[in-house]
């Protein structure tokens, strides 16, 4: 038993454990997703890292020694943002043809996500620090990170707020869209891959782009639309607000 | 091989990216100006197609990237359970705002200025 304990120890302590759990686990819950029809609430983000998070706590590992190998997959979420560029351009005609609405949409929605988030915080009595970090929630976690902090945020505090924003948006897009009445024809498609990717980044746009293609690539160009806007925006906003 | 070449057009266009950010102080994370110059040299047959390979690739799996950020959000919960519920009704709400202006918003946007046109 001491053998086992020891090889475990060895094992848990190379960066080969992080990388080959997430793998393993993600694998998993992927082929779950598939067999229970892309049903939002099987949402494989979601499940894998609620099952990796209990098995570090039930094992004792720390985060960093499983993120010094789950630190290669991570990595690629640069080269990602950078591949959307292809979605994109396969669409280019449509794009430049629709550009301005879809700008303006994306302002709307990412004005009313963030001024939403402003005022009910405010209502309900939390800290600044707290609203600065809720305020770039719409905007993929490194960019949210990176924003909080030139606005006078928490980053790590502000990263957590965008990926449960990520997450809330990829469970409940689909319900909420039937309740506004978007239809599932190519321009609804188009519309929640949008919305998606305004108010969800990364994780609705990968949500968006399992469901159906043209509502991935609209997510992907609104994830991009998004950290553009809000780089550029939210620090003039809130220093109006502050 | 195209994939491998593709992987490695991703990355010289990041690291540009990273170049310009970084080095003239915008306001732009490195990836999405990456993202930028890339969707400008997609002209080009030499950087299409092995492109095309990875960016497929990468992005079927966009998902799986979240999984270790989201692990890290787990172990930062704690940071959460001072506010608790408070900051889990404004994440929710404000949420659902954003995907319902959005939604709502262009879907009034497609059907206006347009087919004013044609049916005029």
């Amino acid at each position: 038993m001491a053998d086992f304990v020891e090889l475990w120890v060895y094992l848990s302590s190379t960066p080969l454990f992080g990388l080959t759990a997430t793998l393993v686990v993600y694998s998993l819950a992927h082929a779950a997703y598939q067999a229970l029809q892309q049903a939002p609430w099987a949402n494989p983000v979601l499940w894998s890292v609620l099952a990796i998070a209990a098995g570090l706590m039930l094992t004792k590992t720390a985060y960093p020694t499983y993120f010094a190998g789950a630190q290669f997959i991570h990595f690629l979420l640069g080269p990602a943002v950078v591949a959307l560029g292809w979605p994109l351009w396969q669409r280019r005609q449509e794009l430049t043809r629709h550009g301005t609405k879809l700008v303006l949409a994306a302002l709307a929605g990412g004005s009313a996500a963030a001024l939403s988030a402003w005022t009910l915080g405010s209502w309900l009595g939390l800290p600044q620090d707290v609203l600065l970090s809720l305020v770039p929630k719409s905007v993929t976690a490194p960019v949210a990170m990176g924003l909080s902090e030139k606005i006078g945020g928490i980053p790590a505090l502000a990263a957590v707020f965008a990926v449960i924003t990520g997450m809330v948006g990829a469970l409940s897009g689909k319900y909420l869209f039937q309740l506004c009445g978007i239809s599932t024809d190519d321009t609804g498609w188009r519309t929640r891959g949008f919305a998606l990717g305004t108010a969800a980044h990364g994780i609705g746009a990968a949500r968006a782009l399992q469901v159906h293609p043209d509502a991935g690539a609209y997510a992907g160009l609104a994830l991009g639309l998004q950290v553009i806007l809000a780089s550029l925006m939210l620090p003039l906003v809130v220093s109006w607000l502050v | 091989m195209f994939a491998l070449q593709g992987l490695t057009w991703l990355l010289v266009f990041q690291s540009l990216g990273e170049l310009l950010s970084k080095g003239f102080g915008l306001p732009f994370p490195g990836p999405v100006l990456g993202m930028g110059l890339l969707w400008l040299a997609l002209r080009w047959t030499l950087v299409r197609q092995p492109v095309q390979a990875t960016a497929e690739f990468i992005l079927a799996h966009l998902s799986l990237l979240f999984v270790p950020v989201g692990v890290g959000v787990m172990t930062h919960l704690s940071l959460l359970s001072q506010h608790g519920w408070r900051v889990a009704v404004v994440l929710v709400l404000s949420t659902w705002i954003g995907l319902m202006v959005t939604a709502l918003v262009l879907r009034a946007l497609w059907s206006s200025p347009n087919q004013a046109v044609k049916h005029g």
